[in-house]
């Protein structure tokens, strides 16, 4: 019989065991090392945070440049205001606000900017914190990591922090050089203020993403969730905007671009800002204090035994690996077809009362109000779809990197089986996702104007898209085929589609930057008339260049690990 | 060329990645039935060896024959007969092992559900688990077990065993042998040398991209030195003055030496003369096989480690 006497806390044991996590002792324990990484991470990052920033900041000035040449006088600007005064614009833009009290450089930059610009902000913290934790603790480097002296909370502290020094980074480069530009009405406190929003919505979302890689094991997933929070803090804030506001308060997109940087300069929103990374960041460490290293906060469950009839064809099989992510995105532009669905009764409101149709705006292309706005919710529908399947064509790429492709291919399975498949699934898949990004715009559109028709016509007009879509798919094959390490550079289509569909109109870029995109070939539903002869065309590029790209892998040797 | 005696005939293989000469003049023959042991140290060429034989890469120069058809034009008519295990298995982290198993023997035309059934059972994996929660041991039983159900006729096995502990080493050798006894090929690369002499008929030795030695384990033992160590009744003498006799040292009576197969006799015969007492042979180990090739590597590595 033994008895055991060594185990349990006894009173009067070495302080070293009962550091509460709370005192100094404790806290330092579990940050150890945390220095040591924030300069492992900057270094890692050398290249991709200044790459970042100056992008971000280029997106300001470029925008200042064009801005100051294309209205500089008080009649163009007036002008301008009056074009933007529509549900499209606003929903493109932000609050209605910037243009009531004269549209001035300063006004333009912060209403044209803060909105689309602070998005890429905040993709910028996610992909930092998602890149220096569960992509980490996914690779299995963390274990090696986590096994010499560095504390349990060090690699979120370490890459909060970077994310933190690259918005603040970020934040004192656009304040310091709008302020020293001298461009007409842009004060040093605007200036101030327009780089403090931008780094704080950056930190808001490091902060979000702080949860998310929390939930899931994998860094796909994390940065999946996190970028869908943007997404909707995107979307409330402009349901909000051309609303009454309400929905763009929920919004930290919605907080920026209601400080007014150069109109009103209210620097209160960033508090709320402040208060949200506060809890957030807080909930992040909670919940990476109660997990293991590499795990989720999910338990795995015991699978199948063997595989179902389905997983055992090639098709089958691409699809179970794209479900997760084709749900996702399914779901994702469901919702937002239908947001952007529910406010078209605002768009018909704020028709009713103004006077006249604005003969600019009525020359950009509207028949109303409701069908230009709608036609503008199609390409950014559009847009995200493309994304999805630039995503989804990626995935061979990453099977063949990640040495799975090579077990498959020294099967009966040929090669060019093998690619079809997954881009059959990405084809599929993809014209899946305009199909209900259109439906939930058409159903709560439908539902929120009382007017049936809208219901078919708006899903109509998001499937003419599905050419451009095929012929995205095709970049990316062809590149895989060819050129299996720029497998990436598909991502230029998706956006530049949208830099050229959203921005260009406002910018006024030239005609053939509009011809370069696919998307720029699609007949704008509803607004204008269908063409067919482009939907033609597109559809036979696209199946030219999947052959293409079949053509290519079939030659290339497998890459291998 | 007979194709029903060689299941895999090489020959002049060339392979260049960027400047890397990968593959320099490969030759390697594997007859039908056999278990081939394909032997050299990392980045000698095993794998891409491998890989070229089964139409993953495209060769530069040479011919390949396997089971009579060409690796890279013939790619999956020929994966059908032939079962691929890698040396360093990637799963799918959301699938099952179980998943995974039917899958990549079903894609390889069929699966036998019993003989699955046992191999899971004698290697003890537990085929509920997602891929992402396996060991590296573990998801190489995967695809060994994959690569053994299925109906393959030639199987291409690339360090197969790494990571696996040793009672699964010895669960693994026991179904190569019953893959043998079945009238299966096996070219089986590993540096576990052990393994080697314990199942191949054949080893070929390869080194930076090309074979150095080939043949049966007794051949090559022949062509190496056997160490000798023997206590005569009369003092030795005149044994360096034999031919092949290498590294002679004797102290009271004990004699110690090294000599070439093909002088293994002579040498004998002169101890014989002495009156032996006791003797002792050591045929030569696949060690010291290999370090015959490898040997000046190493010297030279240690000689840049003192110089360093």
């Amino acid at each position: 019989m033994t008895t055991r006497t060594e185990t349990g806390a006894q009173p009067g044991t070495e302080p070293e065991a009962s550091a509460a996590p709370g005192t100094p002792e404790g806290r330092r324990r579990l940050l150890a090392g945390t220095g040591t990484l924030i300069r492992f991470a900057l270094r890692r990052d050398r290249i991709r945070l200044p790459v970042w920033i100056a992008a971000l900041l280029m997106a300001s000035f470029t925008t200042l440049g064009k801005l100051e040449g294309l209205y500089a006088d008080a009649a163009d600007q007036a002008a301008l205001a009056k074009t933007m005064d529509s549900p499209a614009a606003l929903a493109m833009t932000g609050p209605r606000h910037y243009l009531e009290d004269g549209y001035g450089i300063g006004a333009m930059l912060s209403h044209q900017v803060i909105g689309f610009y602070v998005v890429l902000a905040g993709l910028m913290s996610v992909l930092i914190v998602v890149r220096h934790t569960r992509a980490e603790e996914e690779t299995g480097r963390a274990e090696l990591l986590r096994s010499t002296v560095v504390g349990r909370h060090a690699a979120l502290t370490a890459a909060l922090t970077v994310a933190v020094i690259a918005n603040l980074a970020l934040a004192a480069l656009l304040s310091v050089s709008l302020g020293g530009s001298g461009a007409a009405g842009l004060t040093w406190e605007g200036s101030l203020l327009y780089g403090a929003v931008f780094g704080g919505v950056g930190i808001v979302f490091a902060a979000v993403a702080s949860v998310t890689v929390q939930i899931t094991e994998h860094a796909r997933g994390a940065s999946g969730m996190a970028v869908g929070v943007i997404g909707l803090a995107y979307v409330l804030r402009a349901a909000g905007d051309v609303g009454d506001g309400t929905l763009s308060w929920l919004s930290p997109i919605g907080w920026a671009q209601r400080s007014y940087p150069f109109v009103d300069n209210l620097w209160w929103p960033l508090l709320l800002m402040l208060a949200v990374c506060a809890v957030t960041g807080g909930a992040g460490y909670v919940l990476s204090g109660r997990r293991d290293v590499g795990a989720g906060l999910r338990r795995p469950r015991p699978g199948r035994r063997v595989a179902s009839g389905a997983l055992m064809r090639p098709f089958g099989f691409a699809l179970r690996l794209h479900r997760g992510m084709l749900i996702g995105f399914g779901c994702g532009v469901f919702l937002l077809g239908t947001m952007y669905g529910s406010i078209l009764s605002d768009v018909d409101d704020m028709l009713k009362n103004v006077d006249m149709v604005d003969e600019t705006f009525t020359a950009a292309g509207g028949v109303n109000f409701v069908e230009s706005f709608a036609s503008v919710v199609m390409i950014v529908n559009a847009v995200v779809a493309a994304v999805y399947v630039v995503i989804a064509a990626g995935r061979p790429r990453a099977e063949e990197s990640a040495g799975r492709a090579e077990p498959l291919l020294a099967t009966g399975l040929s090669k060019v089986r093998w690619l079809w498949s997954h881009l059959a699934v990405a084809l599929l898949g993809g014209t899946v996702t305009l199909l209900l990004a259109g439906l939930g715009f058409g159903i709560a559109g439908a539902a929120s104007t009382g007017d049936r028709d809208l219901l078919l016509s708006l899903t109509g007009a998001a499937l003419a898209y599905a050419p451009a879509l095929w012929v995205t798919l095709g970049v990316a094959a062809v590149l895989f085929g060819w050129l299996p390490r720029a497998t990436a550079a598909a991502w230029l289509v998706p956006v530049y589609a949208f830099l050229v569909g959203y921005l260009g109109k406002i910018l006024q870029f030239p005609d053939w930057m509009n011809n370069v995109s696919p998307f720029g070939h699609v007949p704008q539903l509803p607004a204008k008339e269908m063409d067919w002869t482009p939907m033609l065309l597109l559809t036979a590029i696209a199946a030219g260049l999947l052959a293409l790209g079949l053509a290519g892998f079939r030659r290339r040797d497998l890459e291998t690990k | 060329m007979d194709t029903a005696t060689t299941a895999i005939s090489v020959s002049g293989l060339v392979k260049t990645f960027g400047r890397t000469r990968a593959l320099d003049g490969l030759d390697l023959s594997v007859d039908t039935g056999e278990v081939h042991g394909f032997l050299g140290p990392n980045g000698a060429g095993k794998s891409t060896t491998i890989r070229v034989l089964l139409g993953l890469l495209r060769a530069d120069a040479g011919t390949a024959r396997l089971l009579g058809h060409h690796p890279w034009d013939d790619a999956v008519a020929l994966h059908r007969r032939l079962a691929y295990v890698p040396g360093d298995v990637e799963l799918w982290p959301a699938l099952t092992g179980g998943e995974a198993i039917d899958l990549l023997a079903r894609l390889r035309g069929g699966i036998d559900a019993s003989r699955r059934d046992e191999l899971i059972e004698r290697f003890g994996l537990d085929p509920t688990k997602k891929g992402r929660t396996y060991s590296k041991g573990n998801r190489q039983k995967v695809a060994i077990i994959a690569a053994l159900a299925s109906d393959a006729e030639l199987l291409l096995l690339d360090e197969p065993t790494a990571g696996l502990d040793p009672l699964m080493e010895v669960v693994f050798q026991d179904v190569i042998f019953q893959a043998k006894a079945a009238g299966k090929t096996v070219l089986l690369s590993s540096h576990i040398l052990a393994q080697v002499e314990k199942l191949c008929d054949r080893v070929s030795i390869i080194r930076l991209g090309k074979i150095v030695q080939s043949g049966t384990l007794s051949e090559m033992r022949h062509l190496t030195r056997t160490t000798i160590e023997a206590e005569t009744a009369r003092p030795v003498s005149g044994l360096d003055a034999l031919p092949g006799v290498h590294d002679v040292r004797s102290d009271e009576g004990r004699v110690h030496f090294a000599v070439d197969g093909a002088h293994l006799d002579e040498a004998v015969r002169h101890l014989s003369g002495l009156g032996i007492r006791s003797l002792t042979s050591h045929p030569p180990t696949l060690e010291e096989l290999m370090l015959r090739h490898y040997g000046d590597e190493l010297a030279a590595h240690n000689g840049a480690g003192g110089a360093a």
